[in-house]
């Protein structure tokens, strides 16, 4: 072999060690478990083929988790982008109090996720919670927000879009901060409206933020899943039941290890699957300079 | 080379190794870990700690490794996780109801064969047979009562009084409880300002559920862990009444009220009864700005709650030498006088009878009847669902429970689904 060959081998290596033992390893295991039975006591795993994935097709609490993390994927993702793409507009200008504001937007993304559950656990108490307080002027009433299978998830949605709109809004203001001044002195001069400006000029340059910004969302739709365990530990019924909180429920409180690892199989195919759209389909629209 | 100074201290431990080999291996291999959850609300880790550096103190040869580990339901995932691993705990703080699973897992060690003197036998027989009974499969006791509950009912007597109801008594039967529920219920419009009785409904909903049905003439399992029984006509009859407490009577909060807010809710005086566990009355006691007062629950076709809590469990992996000092340990944490200081301190009910006669806990009731309600509903107690699957299964009769609570089942065909998921789930364990 080439001397410059063998250095950058030796050069990825660490690297691809940690790859290798983190990701691509457990991700091999977790696809042969799947064709396993969960060991009990003294019984050994056998080998059932796909009777896992077929079991799985008749699992309603799968297609629940299923339809819960579809609708928390649909909800969390655009609205935390646009809400983030929002901020950091409003604090890229010159605003009083401009690091103030960037701060509280911020400080969500620096609280940890279980200690901030527990906050919106008491926000969202039914009659003397924040929320009914601030809606008893208004003849609110009572809401037992978590309590209910129609409001649990949405509950669970804002907590996340909270959680996460800060935390984009660093990479937009970056790009923001990032991009030439005389585009807006030329556009000025050329007469354009600030409407006009933002769509032709601004959001393109932004995209590749975007793809980014998307890419993280789209993980953290699947991925988010803290406040659940502390806030409604899946329930009313299964109605917050996330496809990462079964995972968990299934593989750590049931010790179902093929169920575990089965429903981690489909996790990965689907985010594989949004990974491909992502960067094959809108990757190649986008403009890098 | 390092000093001579240091060769001459490694020498001379060397030597104390030969002099004394039995305190050295004593005092080497009686380091155990002990895993143990929070469920209610006090410093509950700032009294388990000071329990543990007392023992420490008195069995300086053994080293205690107290480890909170979150929920029961966490401590028991470290435990098994950490277990599998082949680094777990030689002893945890587990619910009672996981006994089947843990055996199933081949996770523990049955007390009996390691608890063999005449004084052994003695003090596995001390405890309140309710309390055993989760513990005892199979002819072997596979668990040590620690922590351990059952549901009363905390009511406010200043309520009851602003109602016209006696404060001394709480309802006996449920016809009594509906009345009273109505009768302290109060709204001004669409609004309810005070709730007659909250039952929680997340997390532990069938523990909850277990204590009504109990009181409707049903056991939920068989005592070999292999069949259920949910869609009984008594458990129907327990699941609507539930129901109608807040559907019909509007008198419990719709849908589902959270383990920590029915608590809250009381103590804001937003309930004039709550059904909670009993390892919550220090917590109330502490905090409550009014008198209440604390009942057994009422009766259907008799009185009854299950039993809760957790028990000490015995992990494999421990070396004799430290299933021995876990031994010692156990022992020291459910004397008497512990299991009452215990009781006193947390609330939780003093594990075995002879607590009762301390003269602490005399003491204590005295001033306090009340921490002698758990004690007295022992007689009618039950113990908790347990089966094999446990998790899993009582998780199918909440989720069937939680359908009920937030109006999308009717109570039978909610019970139909849950007996049809955990028959199904019990199959490999029929037999």
């Amino acid at each position: 072999m080439r001397k410059e060959t063998l250095q950058a081998w030796a050069l990825i290596l660490p690297a691809l060690l940690l790859l290798v033992a983190f990701t691509h390893w457990p991700a091999v295991a977790t696809l042969v478990d799947s064709f396993y039975t969960t060991p009990k006591g003294s019984r050994p795993p056998r080998f059932v083929g796909l009777e896992n994935f077929t079991d799985l097709w008749t699992d309603p609490v799968f297609w629940r988790a299923m339809h819960n993390n579809a609708i928390y994927a649909i909800a969390t993702i655009p609205i935390s982008i646009v809400l983030a793409l929002a901020m950091a507009l409003a604090v890229n200008t010159a605003i009083p109090g401009r690091a103030l504001v960037r701060m509280a937007y911020f400080t969500p993304t620096m609280l940890p996720m279980i200690a901030v559950a527990n906050i919106w656990l008491f926000f969202f108490t039914p009659d003397y919670g924040l929320f009914d307080q601030i809606l008893a002027p208004f003849g609110g009433g009572r809401h037992n927000w978590l309590g209910d299978t129609a409001t649990a998830l949405p509950a669970m949605i804002a907590v996340a879009v909270w959680k996460e709109a800060g935390f984009f809004m660093l990479f937009f203001l970056a790009a923001l901060q990032a991009m030439p001044p005389d585009l807006k002195e030329a556009a000025n001069l050329e007469g354009s409206s600030r409407w006009n400006f933002f769509r032709r000029v601004t959001l393109p340059l932004l995209m590749p933020t975007t793809l980014f910004v998307l890419v993280n969302a789209v993980i953290n739709a699947f991925r988010l899943v803290d406040h659940v365990v502390v806030m409604t530990r899946g329930g009313p019924d299964n109605a917050t039941t996330l496809l990462l909180y079964y995972i968990y429920e299934a593989g750590f409180r049931f010790w179902d290890t093929a169920l575990a690892s089965t429903l981690t199989v489909v996790l990965l195919i689907l985010l594989g699957l949004l990974a491909w759209l992502q960067f094959g389909v809108l990757g190649k629209r986008i403009h890098y300079r | 080379m390092r000093s001579p100074h240091i060769t001459r201290r490694t020498l001379l431990a060397g030597s104390a190794v030969l002099a004394a080999p039995s305190i050295v291996r004593a005092q080497a291999a009686a380091e155990i870990e002990f895993y143990f959850p929070v469920a209610v609300g006090g410093p509950i880790t700032k009294i388990v700690d000071s329990y543990v550096a007392d023992f420490m103190k008195e069995n300086p040869a053994i080293k205690v490794k107290a480890v909170y580990a979150g929920s029961y339901t966490d401590t028991l995932t470290k435990a098994v996780t950490a277990t599998k691993a082949g680094k777990g705990p030689q002893m945890a703080v587990v619910l009672s109801t996981d006994t089947f699973s843990l055996i199933d897992d081949d996770l523990i060690v049955p007390f009996d064969t390691l608890a063999t003197t005449a004084e052994d036998k003695a003090w596995l027989a001390s405890f309140y047979p309710a309390f055993l009974r989760n513990g005892l499969i199979g002819g072997h006791t596979w668990g040590i009562p620690f922590q351990r509950s059952t549901i009363v009912c905390y009511y406010n007597k200043d309520i009851f009084k602003a109602a016209g109801l006696d404060p001394e008594h709480a309802p006996d039967t449920w016809d009594q409880l509906t009345e009273t529920m109505l009768k302290t219920t109060k709204r001004d419009g669409a609004n309810t300002s005070i709730w007659g009785l909250e039952i929680p409904g997340d997390g532990f909903t069938y523990w909850l559920y277990q204590a009504l049905a109990i009181q409707a003439g049903v056991e939920l399992a068989n005592a070999e862990g292999t069949k259920v029984f949910f869609n009984e006509p008594g458990c129907v009859d327990a699941l609507q009444y539930w129901l109608d407490m807040s559907m019909k009577h509007k008198t419990h909060p719709q849908g589902i009220v959270a383990w920590g807010t029915a608590p809250r809710d009381f103590l804001e005086g937003k309930a004039a009864m709550i059904w909670h566990t009993t390892g919550n009355l220090t917590n109330i006691r502490t905090n409550a700005k009014f008198n209440f007062g604390v009942a057994q629950l009422p009766a259907m076709k008799r009185r009854g709650s299950p039993t809760g809590g957790g028990n000490f469990y015995l992990f494999k992996g421990a070396s004799p030498a430290q299933q021995q000092a876990s031994l010692t340990f156990m022992k020291w944490m459910t004397t008497p006088a512990r299991a009452a200081q215990w009781g006193i301190d947390t609330g939780y009910v003093a594990t075995r009878p002879d607590a009762w006669q301390t003269e602490a806990m005399k003491q204590y009731m005295a001033g306090f009847p009340a921490a002698a309600v758990a004690r007295d509903q022992l007689q009618v107690a039950v113990p908790e669902l347990s089966t094999h699957d446990n998790q899993r299964v009582a998780q199918s009769l909440t989720d069937e429970l939680q359908a009920a609570l937030t109006g999308s089942k009717a109570a039978k065909a909610a019970l139909d689904d849950a007996q049809v998921k955990a028959t199904r789930l019990l199959k490999p364990y029929a037999g």
